[in-house]
């Protein structure tokens, strides 16, 4: 992989090359969805601690006003997306399946929407200690799908020297094009943001990663980058999962992040190109994170576009304005790879959707396929970015063999990309076999 | 808005191979072998394949049901089987028991393991292994390619009934063609001395197995899956190179006694065997350094059992030997995964 990385493009060893079905959506700018009628806000949809509310029943929000605060660290707050009033604090679905605790605001519908709640600052002034308390103010989590809270990934470990920031624009999912609409309008938003965070963690040089099928993006960013040379933009081989971090990193700059360990120790932060956007326009207006830019695609949506949504949109409403095609769906948040089915169009779009994607039902039949037995074929073994060998994790897992997964083929190694599903002639779903295993392995630990 | 969502897990796309795709393109890749087969030896030819291919069938679809698995023949993978099994066998085998080794290769080498995917040894081999040790004088019985009325008569010994000792084919051939000595180039080298030249070897108009002659057609064949991702293509080649090297090694010590690595290359099942038996997915580690060593493996062993063995032909039972040692060097060869720590144990 040395060698590859020598004469040819930036890339990873093994991974896939999905359909990107792209075009549908690449061009189109970006477009402001109107308001619903009523915003869902679930208290949790970040990794770590859920917000705690802090508005009543029958209270009135303007847009942009705090209404749960960050319980703890590993935790962030919660804005109101929408001016109106909060109708009720219950329990709706999610898209991870069961029902979470969220703010159900009652949008006013003459009420013209304005953002009234800010508290500028002078950015320059700030701290690194500062900076990382106004991002935790802002809300703000890794908006390319993780929804990890941003501060706690900006706040340096101990002991760790950062070297490097790498910013992450590869969007290696099929059908999204959020990123790259981001990138392709909003550059200068995202220099200021990666200049911000460049200066939180320490780091000296900043790379762009951008996959080579997004020429403009990486044009378009070119375009605003400062001239000390501390940022530069890399093109990387387009090549699912290019957008893991683990894989970023050994693209761009040839380390590994230990196993079981940060990218931290390595030297390196990675950053989404849509969070730190988002970050280099929010912090310095002291806003809260109450919209973000998702791609709405694939072959049963009549409208495909890319379009800022407030966060705690209702899918229905989202999907009835682009408009359906077709009868049975398959309606996915995030990307094809590692996205969610869900369960209900009550789910709202949340910090950490990317896209929305409505799958035909003849999209689906085709590959409504039976399930073979393993036939050893090795295709998972030649896909997996992590090296790992699918095969006898797949066959482990049938026999319900837990712990020699973990043991003897490193299964808590696994980065669920999705890639040996991917590939698998016989349609095992080995990826969801490994996810199974992860959850029964924690809940026995617990 | 009334609307029917399915439900379903990541990936919600996939790459568009499926087992039975797999398996069909085999069975195609197999398809112009046999044919050339039939051209070279006959109805004798076509009547084993047949016989061979249907007992494959039905011993799979007897087991399957019996089973509870229902119909397993849509996938494809019996008639590979059979056809390759056919493949291996002397074109006048008689076809009583070329039924009789089809029956063996599905019920003992993979239906008794659990059907696809938990066969140990590949189906075909355990088939062919099995008639080798029962028809000693049968599957050793060859018949030159090309005769004339091929088309008109059946080899006698192809119709012989079952349990009956078949009709003799040595002095019938003679009366066909007055030179053929009844033996296939290799045993004409290792058992005569004589040496069959390359180009012959590798048109295929020479005695064997019906379906191993050609060695450039083979190659075609195999290329063709290899290009579709459908075959490993390091496997064959893994084999290839293990027994070029390895004759290669004995020709330059004594070029008089021991064959050039092209003649070994070409001549008997090695082509066949390297391009869909060896590659026999079940039956091969999937470690990148597990599939080279395996096919080294068999390629050494072949030369080494033509060489030194009681028998002119070496790669079935070098592959069996592969087959079995398969989980062995797939144990032994475990990747090394991203971010490993050095030091930590593999």
């Amino acid at each position: 992989m040395t060698l590859l990385r020598w004469f040819g493009r930036k890339t990873f060893s093994h991974g896939v090359h999905p359909q990107a079905h792209k075009e549908d959506t690449a061009d189109k700018p970006i477009r402001r969805l109107p308001f619903a009628p009523r915003m869902i806000v679930p208290l949790a949809q970040h990794l770590g601690k859920p917000s705690r509310p802090i508005v009543r029943v029958g209270e009135e929000v303007g847009r942009g006003q705090l209404i749960a605060e960050a319980d703890g660290f590993m935790s962030v707050p919660q804005h109101a997306p929408a001016t109106g009033v909060v109708e009720a604090i219950t329990l709706m679905p999610s898209a991870q399946g069961p029902r979470v605790p969220s703010i159900i605001i009652r949008v006013y519908e003459a009420s013209n929407q304005e953002v009234l709640w800010r508290t500028p600052r002078d950015v320059a002034a700030l701290t690194p200690e500062q900076i990382v308390q106004a991002v935790q103010d802002t809300g703000l989590v890794g908006l390319g799908g993780a929804a990890f809270p941003s501060h706690v990934k900006l706040k340096v470990p101990a002991g760790a020297v950062i070297d490097t920031l790498l910013v992450n624009g590869c969007e290696c999912e099929p059908y999204l094009t959020t990123d790259h609409r981001v990138m392709v309008e909003q550059g200068r938003d995202l220099i200021r943001g990666t200049q911000l965070a460049m200066r939180v963690v320490g780091a000296k040089q900043a790379i762009i990663g951008i996959e080579d099928n997004k020429p403009d993006a990486i044009a378009a960013i070119r375009a605003h980058l400062p001239a000390d040379g501390s940022i530069r933009v890399e093109a990387v081989e387009t090549k699912y999962p290019q957008g893991a971090e683990k894989m970023l990193i050994s693209s761009l700059l040839g380390r590994e992040v230990p196993s079981g360990g940060l990218p931290a120790q390595i030297g390196v932060v990675v950053n989404n190109v849509g969070t730190l956007t988002a970050l280099g326009k929010l912090l310095p207006r002291g806003e809260g994170l109450i919209e973000r830019v998702i791609t709405v695609a694939g072959p049963g949506v009549k409208k495909p576009g890319n379009y800022l949504v407030p966060i705690g949109t209702p899918l229905r409403f989202l999907l009835e304005y682009v408009g359906f095609n077709g009868r049975e769906q398959e309606v996915i948040l995030g990307g094809p790879m590692m996205g969610n089915a869900v369960s209900s169009l009550d789910v709202p779009v949340t910090k950490g959707s990317s896209g929305v994607l409505v799958l035909s039902s003849s999209e689906i039949s085709a590959e409504t396929r039976r399930i073979h037995p393993c036939i050893k074929c090795g295709k998972c073994v030649a896909a997996c970015p992590m090296h790992l060998n699918p095969t006898q994790l797949g066959l482990l897992a049938a026999k319900r063999e837990y712990d020699a997964m973990a043991e003897r083929f490193h299964l808590k190694d696994c980065i669920e990309c999705g890639c040996c599903s991917f590939v698998c002639p016989s349609s095992i779903p080995l990826v969801q076999y490994f996810r199974i295993a992860k959850s029964i392995l924690r809940e026995r630990a617990a | 808005m009334k609307q029917q969502i399915e439900l379903r897990t990541s990936p919600h796309v996939k790459a568009a191979h499926t087992v039975e795709q797999i398996m069909r393109n085999v069975v195609y890749a197999l398809l112009p072998i046999a044919a050339f087969a039939v051209w070279q030896f006959g109805i004798s030819a076509l009547a084993l394949i047949l016989v061979v291919t249907a007992s494959c069938l039905g011993t799979e679809y007897a087991f399957s049901r019996s089973a509870g698995r229902g119909n397993t023949l849509s996938d494809w993978s019996a008639a590979i089987t059979g056809l390759l099994l056919a493949l291996t066998l002397p074109p006048g085998f008689p076809l009583w028991m070329g039924a009789v080794a089809g029956f063996i290769a599905i019920a003992l080498g993979k239906t008794l393991f659990g059907g696809l995917g938990y066969n140990v040894f590949n189906p075909a081999l355990v088939g062919r292994a099995f008639v080798q040790a029962a028809f000693p004088v049968a599957i050793t019985t060859w018949t030159p390619a090309g005769l004339p009325g091929r088309f008109m008569e059946f080899i006698p010994s192809t119709l012989a009934l079952p349990f009956m000792t078949p009709a003799p084919v040595a002095e019938w051939s003679r009366q066909q063609v007055d030179s053929f000595s009844g033996a296939t180039p290799l045993a004409q080298w290792k058992f005569e001395g004589v040496v069959t030249s390359t180009s012959e070897l590798f048109t295929g108009m020479v005695a064997g197995s019906a379906g191993e002659t050609s060695a450039l057609l083979i190659l075609l064949c195999g290329a063709y899956l290899a290009a579709r991702r459908m075959m490993d293509w390091r496997i064959p080649a893994a084999v290839l190179l293990g027994a070029v090297v390895t004759a290669g090694l004995f020709y330059l010590v004594n070029d008089q006694h021991y064959p050039t690595p092209l003649f070994v290359l070409f001549s008997g099942g090695l082509m066949l065997g390297a391009m869909f038996m060896a590659s026999d997915m079940v039956a091969s580690p999937v470690t990148p350094l597990g599939i080279w060593i395996y096919g080294l493996l068999i390629g050494i062993v072949t030369v080494v059992i033509r060489y030194f063995g009681g028998l002119s032909e070496g790669v079935m039972y070098a592959i069996l030997l592969g087959n079995a040692l398969s989980p062995l060097i797939e144990n032994l060869t475990q990747p090394r995964i991203y971010g490993a720590r050095k030091g930590a144990k593999p």
